[in-house]
């Protein structure tokens, strides 16, 4: 005997939101970090076309300073989908003089990833770039529609936005610009944790507690087992338990302390916590409105 | 776990930021950090408060100019629900962003000054709840710590309110008054013990007692194709799933389904949900249908039960709000898109303009501006398939595209 299927609100959009990316745009992507968003969205893509293959490609803008775990992940996961993966290097925009790399205690590729991921949109002639973006993880995507027009530049123009009512997305765009579309934008972190759980969906192991040598700076806990985060002579490494609350470039994400080594345990942590996610995000505290600014030049 | 989507709405400086702070300050759902930067900046302004503003308020010209501009969206959660609170714009120029939050929403609220009571906005406000169905309504009426606490005051707005309510169309609303002061925290989370004249409940525990079946819109189920999955693989060589998303009721195998607008008859065969089948899809599920006969179905086409059908037509009434910049006139072609099916459709005449003050009716108009509610009639280049926005409010609206810009332009509930 078959049974009712219950329904989840929050997959069921996200759902629908993906099926309406295939079906109004010729050439759309699925932006992938290696994060749990993106996995996320991964198994979210491969709900809504089942029993058929994801209808499109997944990117991934490597920065080049990746944790190498999720780099591992990225290329297993890609095997086991059988899905095309384009990969696009912030090195090679270095390289050709299009950016310059920070220097300093601060210094971050997360910026740069813009002018790579723009360049790469240019290039394929992608109309539609999915990503994992969430409104709860900081205020100016809280302010985000689900269907985001962005200008031949890459631009967000915030004041600006189009109208989303009830379901209808409107994908509407002229050549040139394109739609960055984020399917569980009415997602907290801890729907996305426990979905994952849920859904037994693999992640890469630095989300799970782990020794790792580290230090301390300005109250946040760095990685010192690499080279590409800055580290002065006077601070000093040691060894703790921890885990990545979230993981994006090497150079702008600290860890945090946990024994949460179980996906069940990182549940728990996350549902007590009085750190918000981004909390562990350097590059969201140069000043208050960083993302804003990095959006309205064509960041994620 | 259940999500309730509310809708706020209030003037400027009503305090909607505040409330939306307090409630998440009280439940604990503000974590330190985001507390540390609403300390720091309320510091740096010389408030002697925490300016809650700073949680919604997400542009930096939403903070320059100290107002909401477009909707932001915020969210926490209990033990019994997740919420999603759209905070949106109170302006009369931004009524456009404020249909965009609310029409979603299950639910919503409808702030009031209880120094200035029921005012033009607030008639704005309930007007736009009413025309987009919202089935529960809070009115928090605001500030009570700035007039002493007093019931006498509190019944007269109620009473002002009251009159408000016998104009509107919509009557299958609930209303519900609550005297709060956000800035205070008395009765949105927590029970103020200096109203004890109040025996209802706070703003949470209203929200928390909500009935799931209470406010959503059920309506008849309406199947809109999105997308059609073909994976000739081996293992599914001729399989030939419709994607959709389950709007109203249910769909179960072996129902008879009529295919709009070809008018084709068939039986669900299979539902899909990912690698698993079921009997039975409930309302707002995204699943995959398979038909029992080869039949030529594609996006933009409709399943729905073959003893219950909507209405087919060319030409239909609608209220509209305009959103765009360009005017709307008759004779003007815009792309129409209902759901997910796209026509072409014809400005054919604009009967009158409807104040959302409740001051009635404006005829003899050929354009409409930006931010005005009118009726209009459409005549369309292929018929769509929907009911009145009265009986399902999926099916009976729409959205207009202006052809040259791209933009959403309008929005319409079909009469």
């Amino acid at each position: 005997m078959l049974e009712v299927l219950i329904n989840n609100d929050l997959e069921s959009e996200a759902i629908y939101i993906l099926r309406e990316v295939a079906a109004q745009f010729e050439r759309p992507v699925l932006l992938f970090s290696g994060g749990k968003d993106s996995i996320t969205l991964v198994r979210l893509a491969q709900k809504a076309f089942f029993p058929a293959k994801i209808p499109f490609p997944l990117m991934h803008i490597d920065t080049g300073h990746n944790f190498p775990e999720t780099i591992a992940f990225r290329d297993k996961l890609v095997k086991e989908l059988g899905v095309e993966l384009i990969v696009r290097n912030v090195q090679d925009s270095i390289d050709q003089g299009k950016v310059v790399e920070e220097s300093g205690k601060y210094a971050s590729r997360n910026i740069l990833q813009t002018t790579t991921l723009l360049d790469a949109i240019e290039e394929f002639k992608f109309d539609a770039c999915i990503g994992g973006a969430r409104r709860d993880e900081e205020k100016a995507r809280a302010k985000e529609r689900i269907f985001s027009v962005r200008d031949d530049f890459g631009q967000w123009d915030e004041k600006n936005q189009r109208p989303e009512v009830f379901d209808m997305l409107n994908g509407q765009i002229e050549l040139g610009q394109n739609v960055r579309v984020f399917p569980i934008s009415n997602w907290t972190e801890l729907d996305v944790w426990s979905y994952i759980q849920k859904e037994e969906i693999e992640i890469p192991s630095i989300y799970f507690a782990h020794k790792r040598k580290i230090f301390l700076r300005d109250g946040f806990i760095w990685s010192a087992e690499d080279e590409v985060v800055f580290r002065a002579k006077d601070e000093l490494v040691e060894e703790r338990m921890v885990r990545f609350r979230t993981v994006g470039d090497m150079s702008c994400t600290s860890a945090v302390l946990s024994h949460a080594d179980t996906i069940e345990k990182v549940v728990g942590e996350i549902r007590e916590s009085k750190i918000s996610e981004r909390g562990a995000r350097i590059d969201d505290k140069r000043s208050e409105a960083a993302m804003e600014k990095r959006k309205q030049q064509g960041y994620f | 776990m259940e999500v309730l989507k509310i809708a706020t709405a209030g003037s400027v400086d009503d305090g909607k930021s505040t409330l939306i702070g307090r409630l998440l300050y009280d439940t604990k759902s503000l974590t330190d950090d985001k507390l540390e930067a609403i300390e720091k900046t309320s510091k740096q302004k010389g408030y002697d408060y925490l300016d809650f503003s700073l949680v919604t308020d997400g542009l930096v010209a939403e903070r320059e100019q100290g107002i909401t501009i477009d909707v932001a969206h915020i969210y926490f959660s209990t033990h019994t629900k997740s919420y999603i609170i759209a905070d949106t714009p109170g302006h009369v120029e931004y009524t456009r962003n404020m249909v965009t939050g609310a029409s979603t929403s299950q639910a919503a609220i409808i702030l009031i000054d209880a120094r200035k009571g029921v005012i033009e906005q607030t008639h704005r406000h309930f007007f736009i709840n009413n025309l987009l169905r919202i089935k529960d309504v809070i009115v928090a009426i605001n500030k009570m710590d700035l007039v002493d606490f007093s019931e006498e005051r509190y019944q007269e707005i109620k009473t002002d309110f009251e009159e408000l309510m016998g104009k509107r169309d919509y009557q299958d609303q609930k209303i519900t008054f609550i005297p709060v002061s956000a800035l205070k925290g008395d009765n949105v989370v927590n029970r103020s013990d200096r109203m004890t004249w109040y025996k209802g409940q706070t703003l949470l525990e209203h929200f928390e007692g909500l009935d799931r079946a209470d406010i959503y819109n059920v309506g008849t189920p309406r199947f809109p194709v999105q997308y059609v999955i073909r994976p000739k693989t081996e293992e599914f060589h001729d399989f030939r799933g419709f994607a959709g998303k389950v709007y109203g009721g249910e769909l179960s195998v072996g129902d008879e389904v009529v295919v709009l607008p070809s008018m084709t008859r068939s039986r669900i065969k299979d539902i899909y949900f990912y690698d698993k089948k079921y009997q039975t899809a409930t309302r707002r599920s995204s699943v995959t249908i398979t038909l029992e006969d080869e039949i030529n179905v594609s996006r933009g086409d409709m399943l729905v039960k073959a003893n219950d059908l909507p209405k087919v037509e060319k030409e239909f009434t609608a209220t509209v709000s305009w959103m765009d910049s360009r005017e709307l006139s008759v004779g003007n072609k815009y792309v129409l898109q209902h759901g997910v099916n796209k026509v072409l459709a014809k400005v054919e005449n604009i009967h009158h303009k409807i104040k959302p003050d409740y001051s009635g009716i404006e005829k003899g108009i050929s354009a409409l501006a930006m931010n005005d509610i009118a009726q209009v009639t459409f005549r369309l280049n292929k018929p769509i398939f929907y009911d009145t926005f009265k009986e399902h409010r999926t099916n009976g609206s729409f959205i207009l595209i202006d052809n040259q810009s791209n933009s959403t332009a309008g929005v319409g509930f079909i009469e």
